[in-house]
């Protein structure tokens, strides 16, 4: 590595001895001759400008990086399963993964967005949606936990999810499948007019972010791809990218790419909001989780809803329309000043930007071209902004830096296109490596993008990276954005699959972040305040062991009494009222996963020793200058043993003042 | 370290250049704030929380009491082994201590030159271990010596007015984030 530095510096220097007294102009020649490494390289003990939230796609969880750096800090478990961290392996978090399906620890994440207030991030939380098995998240961006899960009814590949209005007034999660509606038994082939789209609309509690569906508006059985809210003037409008407007139900890829045109759909959700606040709707039976996580009991509920409110469009009328957008459009992002709508056709030649005031104007003037199941058809021309001409291949997904600039994402061409909004001319384009998906400037779907850096996510990675055989790393790929030209900085790996990406400055949520869980404001029902509360008691062949740790034991640690097929309840509380000082719990032969508990939390590990004999458990996070010595024993013995159940520490009870 | 060297090698040859050329026109933005962040890092003492309880040092800081020996952690400049996660316990002496030791010591070891000798004092008051005062009386009873982080041993007594560590009796005890603070009146001098 060093040597790699030194001979980089060499080149560096070398490349500035050559270029600076010549021409002048060395920014062209590449990363080598501009100041590529320093513009990322954060100083030991210094900190990265951004967070970036990149989702983990296949994963099912959240990573977070630094920006400029690409430094990964936390791998936040959202809809899988974590035994780093015993996300969904202990007591408390088990219930955040409950859906009507049951108990379902993974899932394929895909696009995060935080928070806004009056249409700029605000830094509070990070929502994603789990794709396959339909839910919204929530994660709070003091504690860096997931706090929230609300399982979507009525959806299948929930796809078009989790974009926020400008007040985080809605979480929206549009289903990419249609499926039938009500689910019954049914032949596929009767798909067409039979299957439903719903688009969900998640209320968020200004005070605390609960979520709670507020109505699903139940669309054409047409695949809706990706959505974002309007901003500014389109407040108050939600719009949705579709596909497979012809019905499909087999071979899509050559089924779906008939029609010459799909749709967005511009939903009008305050009309809706209204119509629902004044009685509108038809209540459903349905069946869909809502988990909840407390930071005060540092446990997890999970209730089943059974009710949901439906709404049909041609109830409303006025709050939906279809805008005709050429060849399957992916990408619906929405520019800072709400005004225009671009969908990227994934198989257009050109990318298509709609109008929002030129929208209003045609639906007042009724410029519509038939309708579909009943929601009118605006004109194609009557909305159209511009078209951004023969842009690139295989246009995906846009953000913007907030100076008048867009940019797109080309799978096919592999590249970022540089273009201005209003002229629609193209002014740069980089190749990225390779094929890239989805890019994100920090702020970029708000009305306050911090137009400095953007991230390309790449779907393809190949020979980027040092090999790792067949299976590589997922690739992300930093650019500066500050000039007229894009720069492309750094490569950086990152986990599963990111589909989409949040940033934000560092400033609006650092300061706010936890460091500690005050124990006096643990209200876990087995929490143990102190060593001198800790016990074990016996309810037939249930064991509790109330268990505490510090530095650098754990009380009691010496406890007898156990026998075969005891069920053996480990509540271990963090007595640790100090920055980074968790500790860690492993027992063996423990069919679950560890523990790794923050200064005043507590968590449950569930033992349920299948041999006689004395047992230790230990502390796995190396907490102190005598970690090696936080250790217990337990001693199992057979079962209708007399052996009676002590508990002690150093030779004595526990609660021994 | 070596690399922060080659990065300001990299940098004064960058400027040199650049003055050399266009006759120092225009500087670079980015050499200012590198040379900066490249100042010496601090240890964990600097780390700013006021959000967990307070560790040795900070209690220390607190206190009027601890004003000496304050001084001469920071003199020692053990700051940062004070704050470590420990589990430390500290026999920390309130200022009149110094005062009983010979003329002249205290002005003596606060001298730069004295700084290894005064922190090889420091360390024989701090136990890496958790010595909660039942703790030390059980150590008492069982005839334990307390291993110091100067590497000597303290003895541990129980007597009818409490317990004495090295001689001197502790009069009052305080819980910290990392451990324990025994407050006594007399500097604990190993021997040589």
């Amino acid at each position: 590595m060093k040597t790699i530095f030194k001979s980089l510096l060499a080149i560096t220097v070398l490349s500035m001895v050559l270029g600076s007294c010549g021409k002048g102009d060395s920014k062209k020649n590449g990363a080598l001759s501009s100041n590529a490494a320093e513009k990322v390289y954060v100083a030991p003990g210094e900190y990265d400008e951004f967070y970036a939230f990149l989702s983990g796609g296949f994963s099912g969880q959240l990573a977070v990086y630094g920006l400029p750096s690409g430094r990964l800090f936390k791998v936040i478990p959202v809809f899988s399963v974590d035994a780093e961290k015993a996300y969904g392996f202990n007591e408390e978090t088990k219930p955040m993964l409950n859906t009507s399906h049951g108990f379902i620890p993974w899932d394929d994440s895909h696009h995060p967005d935080i928070s806004q207030t009056a249409g700029e991030l605000d830094g509070r939380f990070v929502f994603i949606n789990g794709n396959n098995t339909p839910r919204i998240a929530k994660i709070d961006l003091t504690t860096f936990e997931t706090t929230e899960i609300i399982e979507i009814p009525n959806s299948a590949g929930n796809h078009s999810s989790s974009f926020v209005t400008e007040n985080t007034e809605y979480v929206v999660a549009g289903t990419r499948f249609s499926v039938p509606y009500p689910q019954k038994d049914m032949p596929i082939n009767e798909y067409k007019g039979n299957f439903k789209g719903a688009l969900t609309f998640i209320a968020v509690d200004p005070k605390d972010g609960g979520m709670s569906i507020k109505f699903q508006l139940m669309m054409p059985g047409f695949n809706y791809d990706l959505s974002h809210p309007g901003r500014g003037a389109s407040h108050g409008w939600f719009f949705f990218t579709t596909y497979n407007t012809e019905e499909a139900n087999s071979l899509l890829e050559v089924n779906a790419s008939q029609n010459d045109k799909d749709f967005i759909a511009a939903i009008n959700w305050k009309k809706i909001e209204e119509y629902v606040n004044n009685g509108g709707g038809k209540k459903a039976p349905t069946k869909y989780a809502h988990n909840v996580y407390s930071d005060e009991t540092h446990s997890a509920t999970s209730t089943m809803k059974e009710e949901v409110l439906i709404i049909n469009p041609s109830d409303v009328p006025g709050a939906v329309y279809f805008m005709p957008t050429p060849k399957s459009p992916h990408g619906c992002d929405v520019d800072p000043s709400g005004e225009y709508i671009v969908g990227s056709g994934k198989l257009a030649a050109e990318l298509t930007v709609h109008s929002f005031s030129k929208m209003i104007k045609a639906i007042d003037e009724k410029k519509f071209d038939g309708d579909a199941y009943g929601i009118p058809i605006l004109q194609y021309e009557a909305t159209l902004a511009g078209a951004v001409k023969q842009p690139g291949l295989g246009p995906l997904h846009t953000e913007f830096d907030g100076k008048g600039n867009a940019y797109t994402t080309f799978f096919i061409s592999s590249e970022v296109v540089k273009w201005k909004l209003g002229t629609w001319e193209v002014i740069d384009r980089k190749p990225v490596f390779y094929s890239v998906g989805h890019l994100m400037v920090p702020g970029g779907n708000s009305r306050k993008p911090f137009g400095k850096y953007l991230v390309a996510m790449n779907k393809i990675t190949k020979d980027r990276y040092l090999p790792t055989g067949p299976e590589v790393t997922q690739s992300a790929q930093l650019f500066d954005i500050t000039g007229e030209k894009m720069e492309m900085l750094l490569d950086f790996p990152t986990i599963g699959e990111p589909h989409y990406a949040a940033g934000i400055p560092a400033n609006l949520v650092a300061p706010k972040s936890k460091k500690i869980y005050k124990l006096e404001e643990n209200k876990h029902p087995y929490a143990t305040k102190s060593e001198a509360a800790a016990k074990v008691v016996r309810k037939g062949n249930e064991v509790h062991v109330y268990m505490t740790m510090i530095r650098s034991h754990f009380a009691p640690d010496n406890i007898e009494g156990i026998q075969v097929g005891d069920k053996v309840y480990f509540h271990i509380t963090n007595l640790e009222q100090d920055y980074d000082v968790p500790h860690g719990f492993a027992v063996i032969g423990a069919q679950t996963s560890e523990l790794l508990i923050m200064p005043g939390q507590t968590e449950t590990n569930i033992w349920e020793p299948k041999q006689v004999g004395v047992w230790p458990f230990y502390c796995t996070d190396f907490c102190s200058a005598l970690h090696q010595e936080m250790q217990g024993y337990i001693r199992v013995s057979p079962k209708g043993s007399n052996v009676p159940l002590t508990f002690t520490l150093d030779g004595e009870a526990v609660d021994a003042e | 370290m070596k690399k922060i060297n080659l990065t300001i090698l990299f940098l004064a040859v960058f400027s040199l250049l650049l003055t050399a050329c266009n006759g120092g026109e225009k500087k670079p933005e980015a050499a200012e704030t590198q040379t900066e962040t490249n100042s010496e890092a601090k240890g964990q003492s600097a780390v700013s929380d006021d959000v967990s309880s307070a560790n040795a040092l900070q209690v220390a800081k607190s206190l009027d009491d601890f004003k000496t020996l304050v001084a001469a952690i920071e003199a020692a400049g053990v700051e940062d082994a004070v704050v470590n996660v420990g589990p430390l316990t500290v026999f920390a002496h309130v200022n009149g201590a110094f005062d009983k030791l010979p003329a002249g010591t205290v002005d003596d070891l606060l001298k730069p030159e004295n700084k290894a000798k005064l922190a090889f004092i420091l360390t024989n008051h701090v136990a890496p271990a958790n010595y909660p005062e039942k703790q030390l009386k059980k150590e008492a009873e069982k005839g334990r010596k307390l291993y110091m982080a100067s590497g000597k041993y303290l003895t541990v007594e129980s007597k009818e007015d409490g317990i004495y560590v090295g001689g001197t009796k502790i009069l009052k005890t305080v819980q910290v984030s990392n451990g324990w603070i025994h407050v006594i009146d007399n500097v604990l001098v190993p021997a040589e």
